[in-house]
């Protein structure tokens, strides 16, 4: 968490434990933090403080977001179309909003969707809503979002934008009707999602109705207030942030071809997130190579099968058509150094060299 | 799971020198064997490999793009079954 957010939260949470709906002393004071922090959030993100909801997760963010998109739209279809590599959270409530499943446009080799397909999808009549990601999760490859909410426009169809991946780290995006993001992901805490809704858009709150407004219940205010302060802290210098990290990205993804034979790296070399490289080791099983790194002090994610929570390869990985097996993603935080990048290019070829090993796959 | 097919099977792509049937394993291993099994033999061989793992129908194209392999057309990965012919190094 950002050291802004543990400030943020520690300041609020005396003051933060009331239900802000109610009209007592204590009601208010929750009711003027939450207010003070929607109204943060809501100029961080282009957006009005009466647009922004908070909601438990980003993952519940999309679910409402996209949910709530097709009960406005249900006289118009239930088709979504969405691009073939979002995060799974949009493709689970596009299952749930047509169980034909969305219509999903194809990307190319470094994860970016194609725009013309994206447009041919919409025409589709009974194209209820769209879907898609300001940047990849997986690879940070970020998507043509103007072209493709110029094209959904035209089409008079409501487009949600994903934007966890990149909201705190890239720019904001300015075109959505709908905007779904995490907090955790620029530095916040855990347990805050951010579900904002242009005005005017036809959006109804899938939940059932509560008088506190598009999601139900109270929010975690002091989380809103921390989560808030994160992202004001992170944008201050989100420029700075990104030329750093972009940077050390660029340097990882030179080395590492050049010091493990037989690897990938995948996704766009220049257009994409500035913290955030992944790439693909021939012949290493996945759950291995994290399982390693981890030991030597690097939590790196994997989209392998090999990795023991999934069953299949990554539907990013295998979208862009790039090896799935040995897939390692490393996501740089704020503070990392260039020695802890150091460091990783140091143990990275030995490790994988010794797996190679084990596994007799030396010399193929 | 190797087997030498003895007078070799002619397709249109030519005389498949090795099948291997790795279905029933996991990624990384068919794309191992394919390895193992191209390490062996000389340029412009036809090898055939049965995967049933899903990551294969993604991995055995890829490997091939990485490594200079033709996957020829006749393959049907999502039915896990692919025709390669390796190229020189």
């Amino acid at each position: 968490m950002h050291p802004a957010a543990v400030a943020a939260w520690q300041a609020a949470a005396p003051d933060a434990w009331a239900d802000p709906a109610r009209p007592y002393a204590a009601g208010r004071r929750a009711r003027l933090l939450l207010d003070a922090a929607r109204e943060s959030l809501a100029t961080s993100l282009g957006a009005r403080a009466d647009e922004v909801s908070f909601t438990s997760s980003g993952t519940a963010a999309v679910h409402s977001g996209l949910l709530g998109l097709a009960r406005g739209r249900a006289r118009v279809g239930h088709r979504v179309v969405a691009s073939a590599v979002e995060h799974s959270a949009v493709l689970h409530a596009a299952r749930r909003i047509d169980p034909a499943g969305p219509t999903l446009v194809g990307v190319d080799r470094a994860g970016r969707v194609d725009v013309e397909a994206f447009r041919t999808a919409l025409q589709a009549p009974d194209t209820a809503l769209a879907a898609l990601q300001s940047a990849n999760h997986e690879v940070g490859t970020c998507q043509p979002l103007e072209p493709v909410a110029q094209a959904a426009r035209d089409r008079g169809v409501p487009l949600l934008v994903d934007a966890a991946a990149t909201i705190g780290w890239g720019a904001t995006p300015p075109h959505w009707d709908v905007l779904a993001a995490s907090a955790h992901k620029w530095g916040g805490p855990p347990g805050v999602g951010v579900l904002a809704v242009r005005t005017g858009v036809r959006w109804r709150s899938p939940s059932p109705d509560d008088s506190r407004g598009p999601v139900p219940g109270f929010p975690a205010v002091a989380a809103a207030v921390a989560a808030a302060a994160a992202l004001e802290a992170v944008l201050a210098e989100r420029e700075a942030t990104a030329r750093r990290l972009s940077a050390l990205v660029d340097r990882i993804r030179q080395a590492v071809p050049r010091l493990v034979p037989d690897v990938e790296v995948v996704g766009d070399p220049v257009d994409r997130l500035p913290h955030v490289v992944t790439f693909s080791c021939l012949y290493v099983d996945g759950e291995a190579v994290t399982t390693a790194l981890d030991r030597a002090g690097f939590a790196v994610s994997s989209g392998s099968a090999c990795v023991a929570d999934a069953l299949v390869p990554s539907h990013v990985l295998a979208a862009m058509g790039v090896l799935t097996h040995g897939n390692l993603r490393v996501s740089l935080p704020y503070d990392v150094t260039e020695a802890d990048v150091d460091r990783f290019l140091a143990v990275l070829p030995e490790l994988v060299a010794r797996l190679r090993t084990d596994a007799g796959v030396v010399g193929l | 799971m190797v087997s030498e097919s003895g007078t070799g099977h002619r397709g249109d792509e030519g005389v498949v020198v090795r099948e291997l049937d790795e279905r029933g394993r996991l990624c990384p291993l068919p794309v191992i064997a394919l390895a193992r099994a191209a390490a062996e033999l000389p340029a412009g061989a036809v090898l055939r490999l049965w995967a049933d793992d899903p990551a294969a129908r993604v991995d055995v194209p890829a490997w091939c793009r990485m490594k200079g392999h033709e996957l020829l057309a006749s393959s049907d990965p999502d039915a896990g079954t692919f025709l390669v012919r390796l190229c020189a190094p």
